[in-house]
């Protein structure tokens, strides 16, 4: 049935709910990577087992994942009228223990991570699940949980990615119609500017300029694409909003294609993500199945497809016209800017483009749904909305947290990640990937925003925040990205294909403990040569990780080389 | 892979967005590398040049032009797994395997056993950073692998001793 009115999306959204809270016990396994790689799969199958031969009454479902990574295998417990539980660590031995718990109307209580009485999904009404369970600890209380706020991950681990109607039933879609059949484009494209997001690919670019340009742009058709490429090693945030949350990536490109007058969207992923692949092929055939793509949406006359494209690993696809390139069957090789992609001529296949990560897409919906004033009070001046980053590395809790812009490092990695795992000193964190530096931990209380980064020589980057310990040698970390680069450099300009090499060969060199005072002067002289001459982003800040360990580990460095 | 697959895989792909990225992708997941003969086919049938698909394979460093093994294992070069200890998986499955992990001059990486049983690889990242070191054997993840563990992983797919 195609949903054309508020009432068609009002029919769905119960038919979700019933769903959600089907009126008996529902027991949801958290099948995300992570999740399967940790055994999920087989505590999904155990439990189908003892459900289908026992306990055919328990409702059985899959759901993406919450962001504690270190507590997986996850599942979610919902009876009615009682808190949803989150197990945690379960394997397939528990299964019955859990089905037993669950069909006397109990949750198993040495299992349970936390209880979570109601839930705010933001998008859609506060949903509550119940009273009771007292002695399980709540949400709130929990540590990993207490100091985040979720947004963009608001309904992962909490729905089935996999049903567009458990996505409705929690909100899903009310803001495209609101935008498609209440709001000119440029009044959407207005609460876009005055929300102050930011392209959250890194750059930090006012992402309602952005549009509004490629709306300005006179041409007679426009693409609008969606960077999943996520290239960065260590990052793993647009992976999990697309696994667990792909309907909301979809409504965001809805909202943004209607506003800028736009056909046809693409999504560009990398081949290394086949179930996000998987997840939003299916959601886009269900959208399509509503009417929610496809010919006259909401009845308004407006049409809008999306397709998929399949990256194949080069980090310097993370550029935009490299990018365009690769999704035209090119190499992925950089060309200058002017002319940009949002211009005529500039954009793939000639055509006006506009580009924006996953997770700037995944923030439009919730613009539209609460306001950009609403939206605007999250964060800080000129930073606004949450992020989400991936805190791994040698620190202790490991998993998504979503935060405010604006919050200290300290906060994310000492409150949130609990320190360094196996009671190591926390030594620095690396942002940004291999664009970015390592912060030393007297650093911490810089707050996470796009200028205060800079400030200290790393960037946003794409939320990747991998934690150092007195174990990691710095030098060897520079190494580490600069062999990252080296490889990853397209080889069109000089300073970065040649640069780059040299500067491997001289960290090599150090690390053997041949090298000289000398070859450190040269390192940072080479290093900012790169930086100051390079075609694209890729050369200008593949050397961040050398400056920032020269600035604030010299002292490693000088230890390895002679005097 | 027989012309018929091929086939199936081009109809797959009919828009020209991410047309020919999209085909090779799935070529190398059917193939486990992208074979010599199969590039030649499509150059013909596509009507693109075969010195351009072999840029194309070459750049991008998913795809692979060296036959694979029975098995092949990938190792995560991500940065959360280089810090908890990638390297140390690498030098254990030299020893336990025989073989030599390098890099070749174009920077990829694929180096198979003389018995052709396992085919070791790396990965930039397979985004499962939370669970470092992590390793795929065939399409499955090995989270918290250590160098320990792999006997046991790997004799889930006939290596012995």
């Amino acid at each position: 049935m195609k949903i054309k009115t508020a009432a068609d999306l009002e029919a769905k959204k119960q038919a979700g709910l019933r769903k959600l809270q089907p009126g008996k016990a529902r027991i949801a396994v958290g099948l995300a990577t992570c999740g399967k790689a940790v055994g999920g799969m087989r505590v999904y199958e155990r439990l189908r087992e003892i459900i289908g031969t026992d306990s055919p009454d328990i409702d059985l479902s899959r759901v993406g994942c919450i962001g504690y990574c270190r507590e997986e295998p996850l599942v979610n417990i919902t009876l009615p009228g009682k808190p949803l539980v989150i197990l945690h660590r379960v394997t397939g031995d528990d299964a019955e223990e859990i089905i037993r718990a669950v069909e006397k109307g109990e949750a198993p209580e040495g299992k349970a991570l936390c209880r979570i009485p109601s839930w705010d999904h933001v998008t859609g009404c506060t949903f509550t699940y119940g009273r009771g369970f007292d002695r399980i600890p709540a949400y709130e209380d929990i540590p990993f949980f207490s100091h985040q706020k979720k947004v963009i991950l608001r309904d992962a681990g909490l729905i089935n990615p996999e049903d567009i109607d458990e996505y409705i039933a929690v909100g899903g879609y009310t803001a495209a119609q609101k935008a498609l059949t209440g709001m000119a484009p440029d009044a959407i494209i207005g609460e876009v500017e005055k929300s102050g997001l930011r392209g959250r690919g890194g750059a930090g670019f006012p992402t309602g300029l952005k549009w509004r340009i490629t709306r300005d742009a006179k041409a007679d058709k426009k693409y609008i694409v969606c960077n999943a490429d996520e290239g960065d090693p260590g990052a793993y945030m647009n992976r999990n909003e697309m696994e667990s949350d792909p309907h909301m990536l979809i409504e965001g490109m809805i909202i943004g294609a209607y506003a800028m007058g736009s056909a046809e969207g693409l999504i560009f992923i990398r081949a290394e993500y086949p179930l996000a692949i998987r997840r939003l092929e299916t959601a886009i055939g269900q959208a399509r199945e509503y009417g929610l793509l496809g010919e006259d949406i909401f009845g308004t006359g407006f049409s809008f497809d999306i397709g998929i494209a399949t990256g194949a690993g080069a980090f310097v696809c993370g550029e935009s016209t490299a990018l365009v390139a690769s999704i035209e069957g090119r190499t992925g090789r950089p060309h200058p800017r002017p002319p940009r992609l949002t211009d005529i001529g500039g954009g793939l296949f000639g055509y006006p483009t506009d580009l924006n990560n996953v997770e700037t897409w995944c923030n439009v919906p919730v613009i539209i749904s609460k306001g950009s004033d609403w939206y605007a009070r999250i964060g800080a001046k000129g930073n606004t909305g949450t992020k989400v980053f991936s805190l791994v590395g040698k620190v202790d809790r490991v998993g998504l947290v979503e935060v405010p812009l604006g919050t200290s490092l300290n906060t994310i990695v000492f409150d949130i990640g609990n320190g360094g795992a196996n009671n190591k000193k926390v030594k620095a964190v690396q942002t940004g990937g291999p664009s970015g530096g390592c912060i030393p931990v007297r650093l911490f209380d810089t707050p996470v925003d796009y200028e205060s980064l800079n400030r200290v020589g790393s960037i946003m980057g794409s939320g990747g925040l991998v934690v150092m310990d007195e174990d990691t040698g710095m030098v060897d970390i520079a190494r580490y990205f600069i062999n990252f680069a080296t490889i990853e450099s397209c080889g069109k300009c000089v300073p970065c294909r040649e640069g780059l090499k040299h500067t491997l060969l001289l960290l090599n060199k150090i690390l053997a403990k041949k090298g000289t005072k000398k070859d450190i002067e040269t390192l940072a002289e080479l290093s900012e040569t790169i930086v100051a001459t390079s075609l694209c982003g890729l050369g200008q800040t593949a050397p961040n990780p050398v400056l920032t360990t020269l600035a604030y580990f010299r002292e490693e460095y000088d230890a390895l080389v002679k005097p | 892979m027989d012309e018929r697959t091929l086939d199936a895989i081009i109809a797959r792909h009919d828009a020209p967005s991410g047309k020919l990225l999209g085909i090779l992708g799935d070529i190398q997941n059917q193939e486990g590398y992208v074979p010599r003969q199969t590039l030649e086919m499509l150059s013909e049938k596509l009507d693109v040049r075969l010195s351009q698909l072999y840029s194309l394979a070459t750049f991008y460093s998913y795809f692979s032009l060296k036959p694979v093994g029975d098995h092949v294992i990938t190792v995560c070069m991500g940065t959360a797994c280089h810090v908890k200890g990638a390297a140390g998986i690498l030098q254990a499955l030299e020893g336990m395997l025989g073989i030599r992990c390098e890099a070749t001059e174009d920077g990829k990486f694929s180096v198979t056993t003389v018995d052709n049983k396992f085919t070791v690889e790396i990965a930039r990242c397979f985004g499962a950073c939370s669970m470092a070191p992590v390793l795929r054997v065939d399409g499955n993840l090995y989270g918290y692998a250590t160098a320990e563990d792999l006997p046991a992983i790997l004799g889930e797919y006939g290596w012995k001793v």
